[in-house]
């Protein structure tokens, strides 16, 4: 993987200079250790930028990279796992090609196809290509959202990079937090796309690409999650699209083992990612090493599962373990690269398993992440499935006792334990169609966490960010399955603004780790998303075509094991001993007032709830979090502005008390 | 202090994050405003036990004793004059 930066220039007096595209690349060297490199357009018309971490034809594959007569370059951060089929058919069509690289492919592609180059393309990237003769830069972001694409207007030009830092040393003056993102962050746990938490700094969203040309920025969208709009499910018996489902995962992680260096893979006990490591096992020779992370804290930890099966399949393991104190020593620097607010601590371990990785020698991992998403993996589809079943006759006292099933610590006798189920699982009972319907207790429990917002940010929020949402929402939204609405927004709210960047790429590039992900190959997510819902969860039994799938090549007990959603240990791994100085500075009063973002009062009683320890809920570990990672934010990015941009690329750039 | 005050800064410390007296009233419901959830409500139990002297049982447990501060107040009133006989 590697990072991409460029400027390009939006009117005709404006002439981009090569320091200038230099600046950008320090912030991007975690991402592209190997190599470095810049392309100036001759009409100082564009400047592209790269940053090398070397994985295919390492000779080679040097970038900004171009075609035959030089009048396509591009700068490409990702992978083109079908680029030996692609190169194939770009040959016989008359192109010649002077590397064996994936980044030659995309030049040819682009010649050959224009902008639906990218139809062709099976991999995950985000490109800059910049084509002299139309005088014309076309930036996309692969189908899902694995690689980070973000630009900014600046005057007269347009900047861009992989990371939002490469950007900072171009800006006039620091950015500002977004209250809108704040919102957002404090409600989805993300941004939404293409927000960022900064103002005025955007993503391309998954899906997307931008076109600039005579000045003019064009957007649209080339691919999106979709479903069945009347009930046209794949047809087949379930014993077809067992097998059908299984040799589409068979391929899409062989094409994924390409590299020409060693591939190893995440191993967290679950059954995707034990799935995906039996898949390696069947379909490749090399010898395989698996990584895990284990906790200090028993209830986080799946070591054991994880030792089932390295055992059962006789891999190579090696785990990373993680101390509470570690991950509150280490969250400035999970915030740095996340360059985000976030709700959980979460990222930060998987930081450190990206270090055990590259510790290790390898540079590539397979990963399970996506299954969740579209073969219907997560507890909260099966809530939404057991609140649309109650919706029906909302009086009844016995069907939202099933959400025992899914929720086994839930108390569900005496009154009180009924009143609580029908007043917080029973939210939007009375419209069981309304299109945020499967989402509403997830956000509406997060948003309480708006509660410690200062009257001014309160002030400055505009609108409503789930009214916002639905009303965004594609046509064709309503007309799906509840179980396939449910799917669409956790894909658009949490995986890609999420679990793949924040707690994906984010933590990988941190230390130059690729990360590549089966289970969102797009024939992946296409097939799967025209499979009938009760072939992903039938009755409550989730990934059911999948454990379909895999049950010849699993150990039973993964396979029936209840799923158990990755955790890091949140307020206690901050409070349980004495906080790092950090944490008690930027959460005391002083600070909370002049960044101005929450109320110094109230955090002060959640701190004297969280050093107290006891009966600690969900909300009040997603708020400190929160608000201390928006504090390192404004920390990081706004009071430390010039600072950080001088620290910037240096080996040795950590968190500093400034 | 009186129970109710006791009661009152409780919730409001630990659930609202607040000393701002105006925004809780004494005969609101704990459930029905998302200020308590299934957690917090052994936290409020833990709470009284530990303050006033008192055991709630299992059948006691029921939004009519612990859903509002009236409520809180009514049921410790109660259980206290039973320690008391």
């Amino acid at each position: 993987m590697c990072g991409v930066a460029g400027i390009a220039a939006l009117s005709t007096r404006t002439r981009i200079s090569e320091p200038d595209v230099r600046r950008m690349l320090p912030a991007l060297r975690h991402r592209g250790p190997d190599d470095s490199g810049v392309y100036l357009d001759p009409h100082g018309r564009i400047g592209l930028g790269h940053t090398r971490l070397s994985i295919i034809d390492l000779a080679g594959g040097v970038q900004p990279m171009a075609n035959e007569d030089r009048t396509i370059w591009v700068s490409f951060n990702g992978e083109i796992f079908n680029y030996i089929e692609l190169r194939e058919i770009l040959l016989k069509a008359g192109h010649r090609f002077s590397t064996h690289s994936d980044t030659e492919v995309i030049v040819h592609a682009y010649e050959q196809y224009g902008d639906d180059f990218v139809q062709h393309l099976n991999g995950q990237f985000a490109i800059a290509l910049w084509d002299t003769n139309r005088q014309r830069l076309l930036l996309v972001r692969d189908r899902v959202g694995i690689l980070p694409l973000f630009y900014t207007r600046q005057g007269e030009r347009l900047l861009f990079a992989s990371e939002i830092k490469a950007l900072l040393p171009l800006l006039p003056e620091a950015p500002r937090i977004s209250p809108a993102a704040l919102d957002q962050i404090f409600t989805f746990w993300a941004p939404r796309s293409p927000n960022t938490l900064f103002e005025g700094i955007f993503e391309i969203s998954p899906g997307h690409r931008l076109v600039l040309e005579n000045g003019q920025v064009l957007e649209s969208v080339y691919w999106d999650w979709r479903f069945p709009e009347q009930g046209d499910y794949l047809i087949g018996s379930d014993a077809e699209l067992t097998e059908q489902l299984y040799e589409l995962l068979a391929d899409a992680t062989r094409i994924r083992l390409r590299a020409d260096v060693p591939v190893g893979a995440y191993l967290s006990g679950g059954l995707d990612s034990s799935a995906l490591v039996a898949l390696i096992r069947r379909h490749s020779t090399a010898p395989l090493k698996t990584f895990s992370i284990g906790f200090e804290d028993k209830s986080l930890d799946e070591s054991a599962y994880q030792q089932q099966l390295v055992d059962h399949l006789g891999v190579e393991h090696r785990r990373v373990f993680c101390h509470n104190r570690d991950v509150a020593e280490d969250f400035p620097a999970t915030v740095f690269h996340a360059e985000t607010a976030i709700l959980r601590t979460a990222p930060t371990p998987m930081r450190h398993l990206s270090g055990l990785v590259r510790a290790s020698g390898y540079k590539v991992v397979l990963t399970g992440e996506g299954a969740d998403e579209a073969l219907g993996g997560y507890d909260l589809f099966k809530e939404a499935k057991i609140r649309q079943f109650w919706a029906r006759h909302p009086k009844s006292e016995w069907r939202p006792l099933l959400l025992k099933a899914l929720y086994p610590y839930l108390e569900t006798t005496g009154a009180q334990a009924k009143t609580y189920l029908r007043n917080f699982y029973g939210i939007g009972l009375d419209n069981p169609h309304q299109p945020g319907f499967s989402h509403l207790t997830r956000w509406f429990t997060t948003a309480q966490c708006k509660v410690f917002f200062s009257p001014e940010l309160t002030a400055a929020l505009r609108e409503d960010a789930v009214t916002r949402l639905t009303e965004q929402l594609p046509p064709a939204f309503g007309r799906w399955h509840p179980f396939n609405r449910a799917q669409y927004l956790e894909a658009k709210t949490l995986l890609g603004s999420y679990l793949l960047c924040s707690q994906g790429d984010r933590m990988l590039m941190a230390n130059s780790v690729e990360g590549r992900f089966p289970f969102l190959d797009h024939r992946v997510i296409e097939f799967a998303n025209r499979l009938p819902p009760r072939l992903k969860m039938r009755a409550l039994n989730e990934k059911f075509l999948l454990k379909r799938a895999m049950a010849a090549h699993l150990p039973r007990q993964i396979l029936e094991r209840h799923k158990q959603p990755y955790r890091a240990p949140d307020i206690p791994a901050f409070f349980s001993a004495r906080p790092p100085a950090y944490v008690d500075d930027l959460l005391g009063e002083e600070k909370l007032k002049r960044y101005g973002y929450f109320s110094a009062k109230k955090v002060g009683f959640l701190l004297n709830k969280a050093r107290r320890g006891s009966s600690i809920t969900y909300k009040d570990n997603m708020a400190l979090v929160g608000v201390l990672s928006t504090q390192l934010c404004h920390h990081h990015f706004i009071e430390r502005f010039s600072q950080t941009i001088c620290d910037i690329g240096t080996p040795s750039h950590q968190f500093a008390q400034g | 202090m009186s129970i109710k005050q006791t009661i009152r800064r409780f919730i409001l410390e630990n659930f609202l994050f607040t000393d701002d007296e105006s925004i809780l009233e004494d005969g609101d419901s704990f459930l029905a405003a998302g200020m308590i959830d299934s957690t917090g409500v052994l936290e409020v139990v833990f709470f009284i036990e530990e303050t006033f002297g008192i055991k709630v049982k299992d059948d006691e447990m029921l939004p009519d004793n612990l859903d509002s501060v009236d409520c809180l107040v009514a049921f410790i009133q109660r259980k206290q004059a039973i320690v008391a006989e």
